[in-house]
């Protein structure tokens, strides 16, 4: 690197520093104002008393037995998991199909197929939901719960493909060739070498795609008939002040597990990155 | 070649579109051989290795191997195994299962199965490497692991697009070494594709050398080294002194030529060589010029001056201007008696054996 350069980039360096000086107070009120609400979500999930003011007014967690007894909770949860799961397994295994074809050949209007399977992700999702709804009641489908499973499985489409293409990228195609040279058939090759080198990434697109039809709202309230999923199900809840605490309770919940659930598939994505470039580094 | 060819290639043609990869290819391997396929990148080693594994169906032509066409015979039901120029490591399975992989399929009993994949690690010398995974090996010991693979498949023929290509030189020049012994051992057919004469020099029985998408010529490496037909070959394999020369005779195999400083010789003629004009081009090795020093003689020398000078450790390459011929000698010399203080613009005298020189076809 030739002096000057340097000389430059160290100015560059100690102009950022001077003018970073608000630089982490902003960042403070920012990731205050993003999580602290968030976090008054299981403060006062705990709280012994009906109303969400402070001060606080005890320890308790009869929010949270009170949920085991709500039936319609319980209903709305059961449905919100088989949404989950439906949606989960469709869009992954649709968007298994399209990563390959999108990472592995080219062919003519590539760049097109995807730009419209991604396109949803930056669709207002109101608007997705209010189109749906038209052709769903064109066509004369009944609301249920297939409905909004379909419904999500295209919101949730753009997401596992994005992480299944990460996963696929880095796929070498020369593993299948290895493997169909010792003797193995195309459909072995693809169970004993292809899916599990990207089985993480496979992984980590289902807990994605689960996470986000659980705590999907708009498309589920458009497109559910008389079941509810739990987002649903939270809203009605919304208009009774004394189930306020259970709703809290319930959203704590759900927030644990969506943060458990984005976690595990992060660690499972990066892991099949560094498998992937540790022997890209090694060969 | 008495007995028939593990594989025959047979005006095998592979076109790209318009562009031909491989033109008209016909060869023939015998059982046990190590034969390597050796050219300038892009002239269609990989492609021919390929159609020979089963990922490439050529355009035109037959390939047989063991006498069995293998035209529409995909990869998993041919007698080759491929060692791939990455290697191509499953890297979720060990090391042990990466060589059991295969066996796999062969429904083997577990004992005999543990057995020839100890085996197959003991011929690469990894026996102890067994549990290591696939992302925690160096780039020799994968290559190790791709080898033994393959080889515990016991295929007929072994394939290796540029094996060595990944590694530093030192362990490349082991394990050229290591790769030569091993098939002496198991007696596999080995085809070996290198873009590095050395490699193709020191390891093979036989060599193939091509230019786009042709064979220019196959011979023993001495052969090829010593008696390449082309001009293109000699270039390729390490280099030559090129000169014009008068045809003064023609027999069916010789060629009489008369050369402004190497005086008339009479030298073997290359097949396929047109003699369409009274001028031939002949060439001679830089390692075949000598220094004569002092009152050295000898029976056939020329005369020069030192125009350049370049050090390469043991050997010098020195560039010699002699008067009536159209391009400077390049000479190699060993160092050991000074060549590298060989100051230039010096006189310099050059013995030659006229046995060194080639006649060449275009
Ligand atoms: N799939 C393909 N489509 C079009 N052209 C191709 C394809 N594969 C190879 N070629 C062309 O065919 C020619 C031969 O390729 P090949 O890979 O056999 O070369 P190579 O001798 O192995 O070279 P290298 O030493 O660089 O590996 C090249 O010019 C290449 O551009
Ligand atoms: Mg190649």
């Amino acid at each position: 690197m030739s002096p000057p350069l340097t000389g430059a980039k160290f100015t560059g360096g100690r102009h950022g520093i001077r003018k970073s000086r608000w630089l982490p107070i902003y960042v403070t009120v920012y990731l205050g104002f993003l999580y602290l609400p968030i976090l008054l979500l299981p403060i006062f999930s705990f709280n012994n008393a009906a109303s969400t003011t402070f001060p606080l007014a005890g320890f308790t967690t009869k929010w949270y037995a009170a949920l085991w007894g709500n039936g319609a909770m319980l209903d709305a949860a059961r449905n919100s998991l088989f949404v989950g799961l439906c949606v989960a397994i469709l869009s992954t295994g649709h968007a298994i199909c399209a990563a390959r074809a999108i990472t592995r050949y080219r062919f003519r209007g590539q760049r097109a197929a995807t730009g419209l399977i991604m396109a949803p992700l930056f669709l207002p999702e109101i608007i997705v939901a209010v189109s749906l709804l038209m052709i769903v009641l064109q066509i004369g489908i009944e609301l249920s719960l297939a409905t909004v499973i379909l419904g999500q499985t295209v919101f949730c489409l753009p997401y596992a493909m994005s992480v299944l293409i990460s996963g696929f990228e880095g796929f070498d195609r020369s593993l299948e060739e290895a493997s169909m040279d010792l003797g193995e058939t195309a459909l072995g090759t693809f169970r004993r070498v292809t899916l599990p080198v990207v089985a993480p990434a496979i992984v980590s697109s289902l807990l994605v795609s689960f996470t986000i039809s659980l705590d999907e709202f708009i498309l589920a309230f458009f497109l559910s008939g008389t079941e509810p999923t739990l987002p649903v199900y939270i809203w009605g809840q919304l208009r009774f002040a004394a189930k306020l605490p259970s709703v809290l309770a319930l959203g704590s919940l759900m927030l644990v597990l969506s943060i458990l659930l984005i976690t595990i598939a992060e660690f499972l994505r990066r892991r099949s990155q560094r498998r992937i470039q540790g022997r890209l580094a090694n060969g | 070649m008495a007995e028939m060819p593990m594989i025959e290639i047979k005006a095998v043609s592979r076109f790209y579109g318009i562009y031909k990869a491989l033109d008209s290819v016909t060869l023939d391997i015998a059982a046990g051989e190590f034969f390597s396929l050796l050219g300038p990148s892009g002239c269609g080693k990989t492609t021919l290795l390929r159609s020979i594994a089963g990922f490439d169906t050529p355009t035109s032509g037959d390939i047989r191997i063991d006498g069995q066409s293998a035209i529409g015979v995909p990869p998993n039901r041919r007698p080759t195994n491929m060692v791939f120029q990455n290697y191509a490591i499953f890297p979720h399975l060990n090391v042990a299962e990466n060589v059991a992989y295969g066996l796999k399929r062969l429904k083997l009993d577990a004992q005999d199965e543990r057995r020839r994949v100890g085996d197959a690690l003991d011929q690469v010398r990894l026996s102890t490497l067994g549990k290591r995974g696939a992302h925690e090996l160096s780039g020799g010991q994968r290559q190790r692991v791709a080898l033994a693979r393959a080889l515990v498949m016991r295929p007929k023929v072994l394939l290796l697009d540029e094996p060595l290509s990944a590694l530093d030189k030192k362990l490349r020049e082991e394990m050229q070494v290591e790769l030569r012994s091993l098939q002496k051992a198991v007696g596999i057919t080995f085809v070996l594709v290198t873009h590095d004469q050395y490699e193709a020099l020191a390891m093979s029985d036989r060599i193939a050398v091509m230019f786009g998408g042709r064979i220019a010529q196959v011979a023993t490496p001495k052969e090829i080294y010593q008696r390449p037909l082309t001009r293109a070959v000699a270039d390729f394999l390490g280099g030559m002194n090129f000169m014009k020369a008068r045809i003064t005779g023609e027999t069916a195999t010789d060629l009489s030529v008369e050369t402004q400083r190497f005086g008339a010789v009479t030298l073997t003629k290359p097949p396929g060589f047109t003699c369409g004009t009274s001028e031939a081009t002949i060439g001679i090795r830089p390692e075949r010029l000598r220094v004569l020093w002092d009152d050295d003689t000898a029976p056939h020398a020329i005369e020069g001056h030192v125009v350049d000078r370049h050090y390469f450790g043991e050997i010098t390459h020195l560039i010699v201007n002699v008067p009536g011929l159209d391009a400077p000698l390049s000479v190699s010399e060993t160092n050991n008696f000074g060549a590298d203080d060989i100051p230039v613009g010096a006189p310099i005298r050059l013995a030659y054996d006229p046995d060194a020189l080639v006649a060449l076809a275009d």
